[in-house]
């Protein structure tokens, strides 16, 4: 009877703690559900994806109730496609916690060699769905099916800005260069650099020894290497006059055809197709260094009397000037490469930076319609000036539509 | 006429490569690859007339007891390389042609590479020499920019906040305005060559 009564009076204790946690026995011993499933991404859309080649649609969504709250267990969101809406689907990439979309975007209809499965066709109805992600591979049912269609556009919207700024400067170039014409004579500053390229040339003539006219390790496609071909076309001229010897070792064959091509008819305009030889243009190697050994060599062998870099220019610039400067030559030196701006006008003794490369033309050459793009140039860049002035006084003031306007999304 | 037809030419196309460039197309991206396919072939008959232009050169200055040393190296290395490089699996590692571009061509290129050191140095030297008042403030902002490298104790934090300001503002400033000036510089050069305004790339004025 004792042992009776004691065992009644364990058990009674037993459902009392029980009832007074926080979980009832009876939902402990029935739960067979494992950690929780988080609930499905809702809304699923798709849209084309805008200023493409119309081989991308932008899936979207409104996120899971439990990514970042709720039971706040999701991971990421999967997703998958079809080609129908009852076929099967394959999965084609996640997205991670706290995102709304996924891009899904292939343009390649052939990868390794056989069929991309990846490649999205224009026009044709894709269909989506996505399902959420929790630790431990726990997956939520997938949302409804949601299609869409990729669309080939035909503008970027993105580049509104640049095309109205391209249009703009455009028109004050066609404006200064009429204005040219209508005989109004434009000032422009003098630049060093260019006011000695006749003192270089002179010099090269009274030394009896030639000048060096290095285009870059650039290609002939490149802009600053077609403004070096526009002084190397004055140069060459002055030269031919003076019957001075030009060198113009180049890195590139199509650079040196349409250097022969320059030189040669700077001779001719000279009156001087006699003395021009296609040799003095040669083609060394396309290689960078030893580019650089074989000006190097024509330097320290001719004993140059003036050197020009005018181009393209990478990590060669300062070997080639401080060569030139052991072989006591006058060096005038221009490229548009910022890095390499610094080692120029440490190394040689003048230097067009940037724009003035490009500008050289219309210095060398004086004539209306070439400076009247200069003018052009600056207009363009007061322009800049005032939208980045006025810019940054709205942007302190948490205006930011001037930064939106230039903002380009490509 | 042999004049006119390059300059509408380069016209002609320098306004469709504006156009396509605001097109995001599949027909415009197959334009653009097809132009730079050109490019391509164009650079490939160009380097026939290179190899020719080297050789003849070489050839001449063979004659030149000055020159004729580099012109036998040159032309020696020229022909191994062809010679090695003539089938497929010598292309491979472990061939002739392999290793000589491994263990020389690299080698050599790095030895001229490395001069760069040393003239940095002598570049430096001369650019610092503070004989007017901008050359002074390069050496300073240069030494301010070269100390952050030092272990110089609490002036070193101090120190930090003036490279940091340097970098960022003047620097930075005159950066951008370079670029600027660059970007204005390239359309205006564009459109010159495409207006027919800047010819002397065609080899005349």
């Amino acid at each position: 009877m004792g042992k009776k009564m004691l065992f009644m009076l364990l058990l009674s204790l037993l459902l009392f703690a029980v009832g007074n946690a926080q979980t009832p026995l009876e939902e402990v011993l029935t739960d067979t559900t494992g950690p929780p499933v988080p609930t499905s991404p809702s809304n699923v859309y798709v849209e084309d994806k805008p200023d493409d080649d119309g081989h991308g649609v932008i899936v979207r969504w409104d996120l899971s109730p439990d990514d970042g709250a709720g039971m706040d267990n999701v991971l990421g969101y999967e997703v998958y496609r079809s080609d129908s809406p009852d076929g099967e689907y394959s999965y084609v990439g996640m997205a991670i916690k706290g995102s709304d979309e996924y891009e899904d975007q292939d343009d390649s209809p052939i990868k390794n060699g056989v069929p991309n499965p990846d490649f999205i066709e224009t026009e044709k109805t894709y269909y989506y769905k996505v399902r959420s992600m929790a630790a431990g591979g726990i997956f939520s049912e997938h949302s409804e099916i949601a299609s869409g269609q990729a669309i080939e556009n035909w503008f970027h919207s993105g580049k509104i800005g640049i095309l109205v700024g391209v249009l703009i400067f455009w028109s004050f170039v066609v404006y200064f260069i009429f204005k040219a014409r209508g005989g109004k004579d434009f000032y422009v500053r003098p630049l060093a650099g260019i006011n000695a390229v006749d003192d270089a040339i002179g010099r090269a003539t009274e030394m009896g020894r030639p000048i060096l006219f290095v285009l870059g390790t650039g290609t002939a496609g490149d802009i600053a290497t077609i403004a070096g071909f526009t002084i190397l076309s004055r140069v060459a001229k002055l030269t031919a006059e003076y019957q001075t010897k030009i060198l113009v070792p180049v890195n590139e064959p199509v650079m040196m055809a349409v250097a022969q091509e320059t030189v040669r008819t700077a001779y001719l305009e000279a009156g001087r197709p006699d003395i021009y030889k296609p040799e003095l243009i040669s083609y060394e190697t396309a290689m960078q260094f030893p580019y650089v050994a074989a000006v190097n060599g024509i330097m320290l062998r001719e004993r140059t009397a003036t050197n020009f870099y005018m181009g393209v220019f990478h990590a060669e610039s300062l070997i080639l000037a401080e060569t030139g400067n052991i072989a006591g030559s006058i060096q005038i030196s221009g490229t548009d490469q910022i890095s390499q701006l610094p080692f120029f006008i440490a190394a040689t003794d003048y230097t067009l930076i940037g724009e003035e490369l490009y500008a050289a033309s219309a210095y060398l050459s004086k004539e209306p319609i070439l400076v009247g793009t200069l003018k052009a140039q600056d207009w363009g860049k007061a322009i800049l000036m005032l939208l980045l002035l006025i810019g940054a006084i709205l942007i302190s003031a948490n205006l930011s539509f001037i930064r939106d306007m230039v903002t380009v999304n490509i | 006429m042999r004049k006119q037809i390059p300059i509408y030419f380069v016209f002609g196309s320098g306004i469709i490569m504006i156009v396509q460039y605001f097109i995001p197309s599949e027909e415009s991206d197959w334009l653009f690859t097809y132009a730079n396919d050109w490019v391509i072939v164009v650079g490939i008959f160009a380097l026939a007339l290179g190899i020719w232009s080297l050789l003849r050169s070489e050839f001449r200055k063979l004659k030149d007891p000055k020159e004729r040393f580099y012109a036998a190296v040159l032309l020696f290395g020229f022909f191994i390389m062809i010679f090695t490089g003539l089938k497929a699996e010598n292309l491979e590692a472990g061939s002739l042609m392999f290793d000589i571009f491994e263990n020389v061509l690299i080698p050599i290129q790095a030895t001229i590479f490395s001069l760069l050191a040393f003239y940095v140095a002598s570049a430096a030297y001369r650019a610092f020499r503070a004989r007017t008042v901008l050359a002074t403030i390069l050496l300073l902002t240069a030494f301010i920019i070269m100390a952050r490298l030092l272990p110089l104790g609490p002036i070193s934090e101090v120190n930090q906040y003036g490279v940091a300001w340097i970098l960022a503002i003047p620097n930075m400033a005159a950066k951008r305005a370079i670029t600027m000036g660059v970007g204005l510089g390239a359309i205006a050069t564009c459109i010159k060559i495409i207006l027919g305004i800047e010819r002397t790339y065609l080899g005349h004025d």
